[in-house]
């Protein structure tokens, strides 16, 4: 087991850099950043070379990499240009996601799971084909879209929820927000689900134990649930990395000040220190939460062993 | 069953399947053998969920190719006196004032007509362009195995290690004007690794089969075995995972341009749409929701068309 998370987290490294580094390219040598300072009035040249000097910006790319990813292992993630320190820009929209995100992967464990079960055991029955045609429309509309219609319906019209989240976004304010940012997903947990119960319910083990005259709920639970759940497993953790990555749009709508508003606002802005800084922090949280998944397996399944 | 499609069958799904899962004909065996293709058509046609899907999508690809046949309203001809507080008539159907007018005064009928040109083009295009270069991609990594793989897996891990919207954004956010063939170009730099894990994973196994032993031993070109061995048993997978995909770059599409970094003026988008109707969002629903019931119709109908493809190419699923 210790031998193979070693050989995990070195082949981390890799992947790590060369994500970093593609983001560091793709800020750097697509946009302008000094240009972008000066929003639409075109920068007087001298004041822009002494900006690029200042900024580190007229090395060599690679350079600056190095430089900045030194500057990162050491906790220093630069400056925002307007000379907001990015840790504390982090600070103050981690939590926020990170709630957010915790939120909405409780909603799809509970609800996913929950009428994935009912879905697999009803197998071709109409409640079972009805909940397919649903998650199927709930895939389709995309997360803008079911963002503004909850909103609409239960900000606007019902007035059931606050239609935007307060700034320090206490926890039963974002459950709107946790479900909007849950729904695909959710829709996914329960079809993924379905189908894992679905095979796994005509397998030996299960008739063994309904032989054995266990009742059906600690067949179902004991027995069926902790074989089915392990591609389910895989999908959450996955999913952990992406929904932090993509609260952009959630948070938007809902005016949340995480992750996703910091990095929408760096971005138009070409503000690079900012950007790359997330950036490899969410990059970070998604290869680590895609190793922790291939630990759960071992717990799951005891079957899997690794050397 | 005869030989010949089971190993069809059992080749391009990757693993071997149980022979009654197979068997799923209700009729009596047929007289000739049949391919997975055709195959995969006896089944298209009896599905509800293939036939509703593939009408939808007629018609939005008529609609899009021919935006003028369903409205002779401009998208573009802005009427302020005519602007968002005009409510949509329910009952004049498919005229200019149907859906109502939206902040500047344009049909929103006209322009929800119009909008469906970009994202199918970009929906199409994306999936051509990923299709092409993630199954090279796979293809290559899965056939020549060794450090090739090494490198390209690395690669392909580095491309997912980013996610997809932030890269879009980052990507986008340098260019100006952004048109379509920009935003299908900068989906597909980023989206192509989905298909060449797929491709990389049906190439292996299929390698090693007999017929590509075969060809190998009567001294066929790697390119020969390349793309007339391999190729063809490799491409149900990548086709189901492209079709299912198409439905997700059309939403992506309108993710972006509602976050004001997708396609720009003066491209109609429906996510664009939804972006300037959402001022309006008290007073005006309307201008937010008809262009959003679009948006979603069409991802729900290309997403229930790679669904009805994915019952019948990959039988395992049933």
């Amino acid at each position: 087991m210790g031998r193979y998370v070693i050989r995990r987290l070195l082949q981390m490294i890799p992947v790590f850099i060369g994500a970093t580094f593609l983001i560091f390219v793709m800020v750097y040598a697509l946009g302008d950043p000094v240009a972008a300072l000066f929003g639409d009035k075109a920068p007087d040249p001298a004041t822009a070379a002494r900006i690029r000097e200042d900024l580190g910006l007229d090395k060599p790319l690679w350079q600056q990499y190095l430089h900045y990813m030194g500057n990162i292992f050491r906790g220093d993630f630069g400056t925002a240009f307007n000379g907001q320190k990015v840790t504390e820009l982090m600070a103050s929209a981690f939590p926020v996601t990170m709630k957010l995100t915790f939120v909405a992967i409780v909603i799809e464990i509970i609800v996913g799971i929950a009428l994935g079960v009912v879905s697999g055991l009803k197998r071709g029955r109409p409640l079972d084909t009805s909940l397919l045609v649903l998650t199927l429309i709930v895939i389709s509309v995309p997360t803008f879209v079911s963002g503004y219609l909850l909103q609409l319906l239960f900000g606007l019209k019902l007035g059931w929820v606050r239609p935007t989240v307060s700034s320090d976004a206490p926890l039963n304010e974002l459950i709107l927000p946790g479900i909007v940012l849950a729904l695909v997903s959710l829709a996914y947990v329960t079809r993924l689900t379905r189908t894992s119960i679905g095979e796994n319910a005509r397998a030996d083990y299960v008739r063994t134990a309904v032989a054995k005259g266990l009742p059906r709920r600690r067949v179902i639970t004991k027995h069926l649930l902790r074989n089915s759940l392990i591609p389910v497993v895989t999908f959450i953790g996955a999913d952990i990395g992406a929904l932090m990555g993509g609260a952009i749009v959630t948070e938007r709508i809902f005016n949340i000040h995480g992750v996703g508003y910091q990095l929408y606002n760096g971005i138009l802005r070409g503000n690079t220190p900012t950007v790359v800084g997330f950036v490899t922090i969410l990059v970070l949280v998604f290869l680590v939460a895609n190793l922790l998944v291939d630990l759960l397996y071992a717990v799951l399944d005891p079957r899997i062993r690794y050397a | 069953m005869p030989d010949k499609t089971a190993e069809k069958v059992t080749t391009a799904t990757g693993e071997p399947i149980p022979a009654a899962a197979v068997a799923t004909d209700a009729g009596p065996a047929p007289a000739k053998a049949r391919s997975l293709w055709s195959d995969a058509w006896h089944d298209l046609r009896r599905q509800p969920l293939f036939i509703i899907s593939s009408v939808l999508i007629l018609l939005l690809l008529v609609i899009a190719i021919w935006p003028g046949l369903f409205t002779s309203a401009s998208p573009r001809q802005a009427d302020l006196a005519k602007h968002y507080l005009q409510k949509p008539q329910w009952g004049h159907f498919f005229s200019p004032e149907w859906l109502g007018y939206d902040g500047q005064g344009r049909s929103i009928y006209a322009r929800v007509i119009y909008g469906a040109r970009a994202s199918i083009t970009v929906g199409v295009g994306v999936t051509l362009c990923v299709t092409v270069l993630g199954t090279f991609i796979g293809m290559i990594a899965g056939y020549f195995g060794g450090w090739i793989d090494s490198i390209l897996s690395r690669v392909t891990d580095v491309f997912l290690g980013i996610p997809f919207l932030l890269g879009a954004l980052v990507v986008l956010n340098t260019f100006e004007k952004r048109s379509v063939w920009v935003v299908i170009l900068a989906l597909a730099f980023l989206g192509w690794t989905q298909i060449a894990r797929v491709a990389r994973g049906a190439v292996i196994t299929i390698k090693q089969a007999d017929y590509v032993m075969a060809a190998k031993a009567l001294g066929a070109s790697t390119t020969r075995i390349l793309f007339r061995h391999i190729l063809p048993n490799a491409l149900a997978p990548i086709i189901v995972v492209a079709t299912i995909a198409l439905g997700g770059y059309i939403a992506a599409e309108a993710t972006l341009s509602f976050l004001g970094i997708g396609l720009t003026e003066p491209t109609i988008s429906w996510g664009g749409d939804v972006s300037a109707g959402r001022e309006q969002l008290r007073n005006a629903p309307f201008t937010l929701i008809v262009p959003s019931v679009m948006v979603s119709v069409t991802v729900l109908s290309f997403l229930m068309f790679g669904d009805a493809v994915r019952n019948a190419l990959d039988p395992k699923l049933r």
